[in-house]
């Protein structure tokens, strides 16, 4: 245990000896002492340390600072019982003491502080919103351009993407969509039987899955898978300076990066949710059968003959639109990762919550049209 | 300056079927300072960090501080780890956290010291590192290469430890910053009784710093001594290392 012996205070004079070892371990106790006694004048300071059994890096620089509180050079403090050791790391410690007030620092004051959060949150919204906008203008004017010279497109890197994000989401899609078909016919069969109006599960569970859930359930899979992936690949790379090396050697990242993404979720969202629309209406077929009594085939002819080929066709028009969002918003989310990784983790959260919500947004408006216009 | 703290015997390291050690034995001895040299892909930061228990080798035994590495309990590991720090080649600085609280981290997780005298450790191992003030509360993204690598030098000094890996420190450095960071080497090591393992192209640094050190070339160990000794060995792959001139 190491002691601060305050020997002797008064007005002239102030004779302090250290005693055992001065280290890491053993500063917290005395801490508050050494606090006290660095607040006050003395116009003469006597360290005695002759007891003082180990010094480190931390007490020697406890003990260069408490001296340059007494004075700058050292004139008003003598030290003694030092070893030539001791010594050294003393005269290091003071070499390399850095105050803290004589760094600069911007402090917030705390009153205003919600008043700054909120204008600073203001402030980066709009900042967001132009770079968004800068970033669809981007996109567009390399979209124009690459159409005018198809051979620079990134054909085999939209492939790529068709396959990772499409091709590898249909076993989770499957399983959604299958689920949701069963649960709805489930749902259904139990009011219908009711009325007697079994066969009416058809129309119920084609024109629903068809129209709206099969689109619905495929999108907001993908976004989850591949809005989330998109952003923290291009964040990653952002962070990494991938970015900028592409950027200098005039691979623009849009071209690269952005298009086959966007290209590859607007070739794969229709081609998604059709398989979704079929293994929907598959999960619904099963309950029909295994509580209405209705048989595979009456299904199928009550489907033919009832359910018209607009309800499939409005879901899939549906499609792009949903894959143009989730990729143009994950790829933008990732251009606006900077700094730390903390940030991919951000925008990744964001980027997927961004894309469910546009998606059931452009979905009500969609409806909404499509009724106004009386399809 | 006698015992050795860091053994390794026999080493033999190998990724998938490429062999990157074969059959290698150094000795680090307590409060030198000791040089890992060797061209570039040569083994240098692997055997680094077998050392510090970051990658596992094939065949051999690694000793430091007299425990077996590979034979220890969770508890044993935790507490021979607090005994070393490293500066990585790129810095490997936390992102989400600002340069003083980078180098404060080790010192508020493993002392009982208080606030005040954290900050201020941090604060003058900054200053040791030569890193300016105006950076201190400054992100990692926000720093220039050499800056991030001063303040990872910072990071690294924090808990004053036994003993001291650095990989490439200098590089990165301008030269006069690379040759006050080797008079900083030699100062700790001396003033704290460090021992310190540097991975290194410098010259200056090879000449004026290291006490001893070792050659891999073609995964084995070439040579392992002092410069002196370094000199007088007739091998092409030395002379052309240490820019020796032929007589
Ligand atoms: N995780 C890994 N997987 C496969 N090979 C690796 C891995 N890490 C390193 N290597 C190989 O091991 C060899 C040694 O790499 P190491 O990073 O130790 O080189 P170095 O001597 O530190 O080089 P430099 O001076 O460039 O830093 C290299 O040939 C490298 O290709
Ligand atoms: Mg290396």
């Amino acid at each position: 245990m190491s002691s601060f012996e305050i020997v002797q205070e008064d007005k002239t004079q102030c004779s302090i000896k250290i005693n055992n070892n001065l280290d890491k371990q053993s500063i917290k106790p005395i801490y508050s002492k050494v606090k006290r006694i660095k607040s006050k004048k003395f116009p003469l300071v006597k360290i005695d340390c002759s007891s003082m059994t180990d010094l480190d890096y931390a007490g020697a620089l406890l003990l260069a600072d408490l001296c340059a509180s007494f004075s700058k050079d050292m004139s008003s403090v003598v030290l003694t019982g030092m070893n030539p050791h001791f010594q050294s790391l003393l005269f290091f410690a003071r070499k390399n003491l850095r105050q803290k007030s004589q760094i600069k620092l911007v402090k917030e004051n705390f009153l205003l502080s919600p008043v700054i959060k909120a204008g600073k949150y203001i402030v980066d919204s709009i900042e967001a919103f132009i770079f968004f906008l800068s970033f669809l203008g981007e996109s567009t004017f390399q979209l124009f351009r690459v159409l005018a010279k198809p051979w620079k497109f990134r054909y085999k890197a939209t492939a790529v993407h068709i396959e990772k994000s499409g091709a590898q989401a249909l076993p989770i899609v499957a399983l959604t969509s299958f689920l949701v078909g069963l649960v709805i016919a489930y749902q259904g069969a139990e009011q219908l039987a009711k009325f007697g109006a079994n066969i009416f599960i058809v129309d119920m569970v084609s024109i629903s899955m068809f129209r709206e859930l099969a689109p619905l359930i495929a999108a907001i899979v993908i976004a989850g898978r591949s809005a989330s992936s998109y952003t923290a690949e291009i964040g990653t790379m952002k962070i990494t300076e991938e970015i900028d090396a592409m950027r200098s050697m005039g691979f623009d990242p849009i071209v690269f990066l952005v298009l086959p993404r966007v290209f590859a979720l607007l070739i794969a969202m229709p081609l998604i949710v059709f398989f979704a629309d079929i293994i929907g209406v598959f999960g619904g077929m099963i309950v029909a059968k295994t509580s209405l009594g209705i048989s595979y085939t009456e299904f199928i002819i009550r489907a033919r003959d009832v359910v018209e080929v607009k309800h499939i066709l409005i879901g899939l028009f549906k499609a792009p639109f949903f894959g143009l969002l989730i990729a143009t918003i994950g790829c933008f989310r990732g251009f606006q990762v900077t700094g730390s990784t903390e940030s991919i983790g951000h925008y990744t959260t964001i980027s997927v919550v961004n894309a469910i919500f546009w998606v059931i947004a452009c979905n009500a408006l969609i409806s909404v049209v499509l009724t106004e216009i009386g399809i | 300056m006698s015992e050795a703290i860091i053994k390794v015997k026999n080493v033999t390291t190998q990724f998938g079927k490429k062999v990157v050690h074969d059959d290698i034995s150094i000795e680090i001895k307590e409060g030198e300072v000791y040089g890992i040299l060797g061209g570039s892909g040569s083994g240098k930061t692997t055997i680094l960090r077998e050392i510090i228990m970051l990658q596992k080798f094939k065949s051999g035994s690694i000793e430091v501080l007299g425990k077996q590495i590979g034979d220890m309990s969770h508890d044993e590991i935790v507490e021979l780890k607090k005994n070393w720090s490293v500066l990585f080649q790129f810095g490997a600085l936390y992102s989400s956290l600002n340069v003083i609280e980078n180098v404060s981290i080790p010192l508020i997780e493993y002392t009982n010291l208080p606030k005040e005298l954290i900050e201020e450790i941090a604060l003058s191992k900054l200053k040791m590192s030569g890193l300016k003030k105006e950076a201190t509360y400054l992100f990692p993204s926000e720093l220039s290469g050499g800056m991030k690598k001063r303040a990872a030098l910072a990071r690294a000094l924090a808990l004053d430890p036994k003993i001291l890996f650095l990989d490439e420190p200098t590089s990165g450095l301008d030269p006069v910053g690379a040759e006050n960071f080797d008079r900083l080497i030699r100062e700790l090591a001396s003033l704290l009784k460090l021992t310190v393992v540097i991975v290194t192209h410098d010259l200056h640094t090879i000449e004026h710093v290291l006490d001893r050190f070792c050659i891999i070339f073609e995964k084995k160990i070439l040579f392992e001594g002092t410069l002196e000794e370094a000199k007088k060995f007739e091998h092409y792959a030395i002379r052309e290392f240490l820019k020796l001139e032929r007589e």
